[in-house]
């Protein structure tokens, strides 16, 4: 019966993401709605990533520099820190507050909306809600996670330049020659398109989650912890994965 | 009073038997169970043209999953659901749209779009299914189908803002805005004080007199049924009772429907 029930699910779940891309590429752009959506996505989370990720700098570099000192290796520490900020540390920031601040907001929201039957009104009415409600949700989520990780990145590698600048008295042109020197085109393409899906899982998980959320007001605190959980385990998920796949064009 | 086995010899009181002109929806055997519990057994009924039919039984009787099985919110097990001229069951996406824009849904709770001010809400299907945003035309639309329920000084308001009963009012506003063909209402005076009430069932038959539209209205507000129905359905347990008009209904002797209009 279990496994009947997760079957049904999978299924389910695959035809939701079909829909999405049908809708997408047949219906009319929602642009005014996705680009509505997009604002409150970073209007949302811009606060919370610039703090995190200016501290995560600021972390990283004080943690890393006694290890390389150890070693005379402390003028590595920009380079050291730019890839790591720039390959997985601005990425998995931004995808782990946006998981928590916009997959709960989007799971509650439409959550709250289904069980209210303001999505069944809309479909009564012709107005295609999954379009207008979903899939500009998923498309906002999707192109604004890769423009927070650069803004994430660029927050963190400051906080590192603030740290590198205190202990060592480092130029701000010194260190970003130095940070920008390791990083490549793999590098950043790589996170981004990273981001790109980090985004999609964000907004799918939690448009699944409160579109089919059910049994009133337990079901909408239901769709907002899938929400974040679920995406949360994914985007690990999409970072183990990125990373394998990235070594395999890396030239070592 | 007649049984539902048998056809309504009597038509309404209020409205003539000349103007019942043709039949705008019908269901045939519908059937839907929700695991094991069966909520629809075997229902069949016919709507006819400017008619206000009222489906009259207690809560969890299955009259709400009636009318959403009519516009397609949920899918019957067996059946024949026929809404002006479209068999509900077999249309496609595209079909299904085009039949609902002609039909009015009125949710038990207004399912006002929360995040949207009044105006907004009203503009919502004229922009998505007529594709007007011309602002002029917009808010002549908007205010007269605020006119019509006579509340246009809620336009900017906001639906947490308003009264159950101006929700309701505004919910209706908004399904009158597409010049429906047919409206369905479910459990339109719910929650209401009775001068409210009134006020609803008063709004419901405006709107037939109107805007020419046939109505379902589900409720077990016995005076609801009073004062808005042509022909009362009884439903009890998923069955069709007993069906005639309020007149008729109120004279039963049977266990079942006897203690409805004792209240």
């Amino acid at each position: 019966m279990k496994f009947k029930k997760l079957l049904l699910r999978i299924a389910d779940i695959y035809r939701f993401i079909a829909n999405v891309f049908k809708e997408l590429f047949t219906s009319p752009l929602e642009g005014k709605e996705i680009f509505r959506q997009a604002y409150f996505v970073g209007n949302r989370s811009l606060f919370l990533i610039t703090f995190t990720s200016f501290l995560a700098g600021v972390v990283f570099t004080k943690q890393s520099r006694p290890s390389l000192s150890s070693f005379g290796a402390e003028s590595w520490l920009p380079s050291l820190v730019s890839q790591a900020v720039v390959r997985s540390l601005g990425p998995l920031i931004t995808g782990l507050i946006c998981a928590g601040k916009l997959g709960s907001n989007i799971g509650a929201e439409l959550g709250s909306m289904r069980v209210t039957e303001q999505i069944d009104a809309m479909e009564v009415s012709g107005t295609r809600p999954f379009s207008y409600l979903v899939v500009s949700r998923i498309a906002a989520t999707t192109v604004a996670l890769p423009l927070l990780v650069v803004y994430a990145d660029i927050m963190a590698l400051l906080g590192s330049y603030l740290m590198v600048h205190v202990f060592n008295n480092t130029g701000f042109r010194l260190y970003f020659n130095e940070a920008s020197a390791v990083i490549s085109y793999l590098d950043i393409f790589s996170s981004l398109i990273k981001s790109l899906f980090f985004g999609f899982a964000i907004g799918f998980v939690g448009s699944y989650a409160g579109y089919n959320s059910e049994n009133g007001t337990t079901g909408v605190g239901k769709a907002a912890n899938i929400a974040v959980v679920v995406s949360m385990l994914l985007i690990f998920i999409i970072d183990l994965l990125s990373l394998q796949i990235v070594n395999l064009f890396r030239p070592w | 009073m007649v049984d539902s086995q048998h056809t309504a010899t009597e038509t309404s009181t209020t409205l003539p038997a000349a103007e019942q002109k043709g039949i705008v929806a019908s269901l045939q055997h519908v059937k839907k169970s929700f695991g094991s519990n069966d909520v629809l057994k075997d229902i069949s009924l016919e709507l006819h043209e400017k008619e206000n039919l009222v489906i009259l039984g207690r809560s969890g009787t299955g009259k709400s999953v009636l009318i959403k099985c009519m516009v397609g919110l949920i899918k019957p097990d067996a059946g024949e659901i026929n809404v002006l001229g479209y068999h509900v069951n077999s249309l496609s996406p595209k079909e299904l749209n085009e039949m609902r824009q002609q039909v009015g849904f009125s949710f038990q709770g207004s399912a006002l779009y929360d995040s949207m001010t009044v105006r907004e809400n009203l503009e919502f299907p004229l922009k998505r299914n007529l594709k007007i945003f011309d602002k002029k035309e917009l808010n002549e639309r908007v205010m007269s189908s605020l006119q019509n329920v006579g509340l246009e000084r809620a336009v900017n308001q906001m639906p947490a803002e308003l009264s159950g009963g101006m929700r309701k009012r505004i919910g209706i506003a908004r399904t009158l805005i597409l010049n429906p063909k047919i409206m369905l209402y479910d459990e339109p005076t719910a929650g209401l004080d009775p001068i409210t009430s009134s006020e609803i069932n008063e709004l419901i038959n405006q709107v037939r007199a109107k805007f020419n539209t046939s109505s379902i209205i589900i409720t077990h507000d016995i005076s609801c049924a009073r004062e808005t129905s042509d022909r009362v359905i009884a439903m009890v347990d998923g069955h069709t009772k007993a069906e005639g008009t309020f007149a008729e209904l109120k004279q039963t002797k049977d266990p079942d429907l006897e203690p409805f209009f004792k209240y």
